[in-house]
């Protein structure tokens, strides 16, 4: 039994990423042709080039016909693939084993979410029919939980612990307003954003992710091809999902201040890509940071941070774009979006541009390796996704 | 008049117990938005998670605490505002009270004498050789804004073991009449319930029925006014109560306290309210009358055994009363509907559906979880497999009447509720297990990591007509 992964055997050759936002005038098929046709063209193929299909979406659509049906794809394999928030990475890993193990030769990562045409605030799951004993705390509820417990374990007064958060929107708000694909391009003030209306005390809704509409894609070959497509393709080191016990709400031993899912596929991830200290080896990292405390926590679940200092790094600008290691270069699911399916490969797509060079106002220097953390479901009871990324083998 | 003792067998009541809701409605309150006249004091105040099953569970709780639920027969529940018109309500309590599911059980409605009238079928039941009988009642009735009703009506709930064995308070003599008057009146589908003019009722109902069934049940057990420790009196009219003392010569020093400005008058459970905060001061020997009115009358005469020495209720009604916060009049309309407000930009609830309810009745119902025999460790809901050690060899385990400590929480502002916002907690138990869920009965600000709650039994939503119970922490009275 071993968790070997897949180093350097994978190549992404070409992404298409659609803005994130508001899109009133596109349905999530409008979303999806204009996001595969990106990559396909980036990748300089065609459709008939693409052996394979992997679509991650939540709520926006059901089975393979979701992306088959708009693309008018010939009669090839389509899987649509959900694991909650974590849903676009999932679609990435697939297609990725699925090139790997040779089954086939290029295979496309795609994700989608329509939010804004339920009407609704924030998001709506979709329940079997139940006993209705498991309540109905919305995402924000279940992530501040995070908050009181941190502050009361490391000491943070709730004033303090407030600064802090507010300081993770403020920087991430800051990398948006250099990327045009992100929904809110606009820098924040700290005084805006720790003012902002309660959702779920201590989080304003300047501490949510944007709710938005968007797509993403990613296509994958053997890493011995990329150069037939591809001048500088970026190589997948690692891959890592894992599936917690969903513990939280049951054992007393969980204390609210971490993410073990986030750990162990940390763990399993830095393994497969050869990675001893995050903190110094990667040059940069786009994190799951759907509400201000759980990019809080991740920091020290990934090893950027030791326990209970990572709030020192928000606050001393570590993880700031010209910091020591830039978290959420892009503006993050704070400020680029959130829809669900497209956020995996949103991330990806980051990567794609900063390791070629590609990402503008906002390009850190001479960037080598990078992380996606993707993370569906709730404190204690979550899916967790890493993947590390570079821009050479070995 | 109805008139039998058929059985020498010792029956009698063997426990109690009682529930005030925690909230409070302050009649200055009414006034001040209303512009109307307004009384003294306060009424209680069933909260928006509440209703007569889940206040009949928590009284029925504290109850049986003092006897064996396993030897219950009967189960009757007494109100006038049944949350079903059809489904038995009984049903409910009697799942979340973990009553056996071999008992006669009902519901016993249609005016607020059911509560005294249950309570004489139980003691029926138990003399015909029933082993034992639980009565709860509870009643939560909506009255019409301005209305005199509104403000003298009160929400609580009262229960009675009824046995053979350690009887705390024999019934000696009981006496029933039943009168086709118009007094008070509520066709299914109203809201609210109408009232005949006081004069009428006065002199045509209550003053001379009280007359009667007084006269009758005191010459059946030949006690004379003067000897009784205790009279337990509940009609709408109380002006009747001051008219039969002077009539009958009864000392009003003697009349239990009707809690008119703690709490107010509170239906069917009113005559259990009122005698569950009686029997706590009770001596041996003690001869209690108890009357209550509506369509006529029932009345019995309770002989107070020296077994009461030993019994003490886990909370009495006094501080119960003592154990309160305020709503205001604004949320008070809000929490019944009788305000309609905009609904927040979420989903409605699903209805909770049948199947799942029915494999997971003592969860959903009786709290029990489970807990690993190999490890030990309490765990709720019940797992398969063993969140610690992942043994697959659970056995039941119950959490109802365990206190617990919030180790974090949420207040969410976003989530469907009629009071936002709704407080969530992870709470961990004393002996072990954990439980994330809804926090009631406190304010936001005051929550803390550390606090002690304790569990009670609420109405979560409606949806699909379908009341959706389950358990929920609130801070320990």
């Amino acid at each position: 039994m071993a968790s070997r992964g897949i180093k350097d055997r994978v190549a992404i050759i070409g992404m298409g990423c659609t803005k994130f936002g508001e899109h009133w005038d596109k349905g999530p098929e409008d979303l999806l042709v204009e996001a595969a046709y990106e990559a396909y063209e980036s990748a300089g193929v065609t459709p008939d080039d693409v052996d394979a299909y992997w679509l991650g979406t939540m709520g926006s659509g059901i089975s393979g016909l979701t992306l088959s049906e708009p693309l008018k794809i010939q009669f090839k394999p389509v899987s649509r693939v959900e694991n909650m928030c974590a849903t676009g990475s999932e679609a990435l890993r697939q297609a990725a084993y699925a090139v790997a193990s040779g089954a086939f030769d290029m295979a496309m990562a795609i994700g989608v979410e329509k939010l804004k045409d339920s009407g609704y605030s924030g998001l709506v799951g979709n329940v079997p029919p139940n006993d209705g004993t498991e309540g109905s705390m919305t995402a924000p509820a279940s992530f501040s939980l995070l908050a009181p417990a941190y502050f009361k374990k490391y000491g943070l007064d709730p004033d303090k612990g407030k600064d802090v958060l507010t300081r993770i929107a403020w920087k991430n708000h800051k990398n948006g307003a250099k990327n045009s694909k992100a929904q809110f391009q606009k820098e924040v003030s700290l005084e805006a954003i720790k003012n902002s209306p309660k959702i779920a005390d201590p989080l304003g809704i300047m501490d949510c992710s944007g709710v938005s509409d968007g797509s993403a894609a990613a296509i994958v070959v053997r890493a011995e091809d990329a150069h037939k497509y591809c001048k500088n393709p970026i190589y997948l080191k690692a891959l890592s999902f894992v599936a917690g016990p969903a513990e939280g709400p049951l054992s007393q031993e969980y204390d609210f201040t971490t993410f073990r899912e986030v750990v162990a596929s940390a763990t399993d991830a830095y393994k497969q890509a050869g990675i001893t200290n995050p903190r110094e080896q990667l040059s940069m990292a786009e994190v799951h940071d759907c509400f201000t405390p759980t990019e809080l926590v991740l920091m020290e679940d990934l090893g950027f941070s030791k326990r209970g200092t990572a709030w020192q790094d928000v606050m001393d600008g570590y993880f700031d774009l010209d910091g020591k290691l830039p978290v959420n270069p892009d503006g993050g699911l704070k400020s680029f979006g959130h829809p669900i399916g497209a956020s995996g490969l949103r991330m990806m797509y980051e990567m794609w541009l900063q390791l070629r060079g590609e990402a503008g106002p906002r390009q850190i220097k001479n960037p080598k390796l990078g992380l996606t953390h993707n993370l569906g479901g709730a404190p204690g009871r979550c899916v967790s996704f890493v993947s590390v990324v570079g821009r050479e083998v070995g | 008049m109805a008139d039998w003792d058929f059985n020498p067998l010792m029956a009698g009541i063997v426990s109690y117990g009682s529930y005030v809701p925690y909230r409070r409605l302050k009649r200055a309150a009414i006034g001040q938005v209303l512009g109307v006249a307004a009384g003294k004091g306060e009424r209680s105040v069933a909260s928006f998670d509440e209703d007569s099953v889940s206040m009949a569970v928590e009284a029925t709780r504290d109850a049986l605490r003092g006897a064996k639920p396993a030897d219950t027969q009967v189960l009757f529940f007494a109100t006038t505002t049944p949350p079903y018109g059809e489904k038995l309500n009984a049903a409910t309590l009697g799942a979340a009270t973990l009553l056996p599911t071999e008992i006669r059980a009902a519901d016993c409605t249609g005016s607020v004498r059911a509560g005294l009238s249950a309570m004489l079928q139980a003691s029926d039941a138990v003399k015909a050789g029933a082993k034992q009988a639980v009565v709860a009642m509870a009643d939560c009735r909506l009255a019409a804004p301005e209305g005199k009703a509104e403000q003298s009506n009160g929400d609580a709930a009262a229960a009675f073991v009824f046995g053979n064995d350690n009887v705390i308070a024999e019934i000696e003599a009981t006496a029933s009449m039943t009168r086709e008057i118009l007094d008070t009146w509520r066709a299914p589908g109203e809201r609210f319930g109408h009232s005949w003019e006081e004069r009428f009722t006065l002199t045509q109902s209550h003053g001379p029925i009280l007359a009667q069934v007084i006269k009758t049940v005191l010459e059946k057990v030949k006690v004379a006014p003067g000897d009784l420790a205790k009279i337990v009196i509940d009609t709408p009219n109380p002006r009747a109560i001051d008219e039969i003392a002077r009539a009958l010569k009864l000392d009003p020093s003697k009349f239990a306290d009707s809690f008119a400005p703690t709490v107010g008058q509170t239906g069917a459970a009113h005559i259990g309210l009122m005698l569950t905060g009686i029997l706590p001061s009770a001596k041996p020997g003690d001869r209690i009358l108890v009357v209550s009115v509506a369509d006529g009358a029932d009345a019995m005469v309770l002989k107070i055994t020296p077994a009461v020495a030993s019994f003490k209720p886990t909370r009495s009604v006094g501080q119960q009363i003592e154990s309160k916060g305020d709503v205001s009049y604004g949320n008070y309309l809000k929490w019944r509907e009788i305000l309609p407000t905009e609904p927040p930009r979420r989903p409605d609830p699903d209805r909770p559906a049948g199947p799942p309810m029915l494999r997971s009745e003592r969860w959903k119902y009786g709290f029990i979880g489970s807990k690993c025999k190999k490890c030990g460790t309490p765990q709720l809901p019940p797992q398969l497999v063993c969140v610690k050690c992942q043994a697959r060899d659970m056995e039941p385990y119950s959490f109802a009447d365990r206190t617990a400590r919030i180790a974090t929480y949420a207040i969410d502002r976003l989530a469907y509720s009629l009071n936002p916002p709704t407080i969530n907690v992870v709470i961990d138990f004393e002996g072990g297990g954990r439980f994330l869920g809804e926090m009631t009965d406190c304010e936001p600000e005051k929550v803390a990591i550390g606090d002690e709650v304790e569990m009670t039994f609420r109405r979560l939503f409606t949806a699909g007509g379908v009341h959706n119970y389950f358990w929920k922490a609130r801070p320990k009275r």
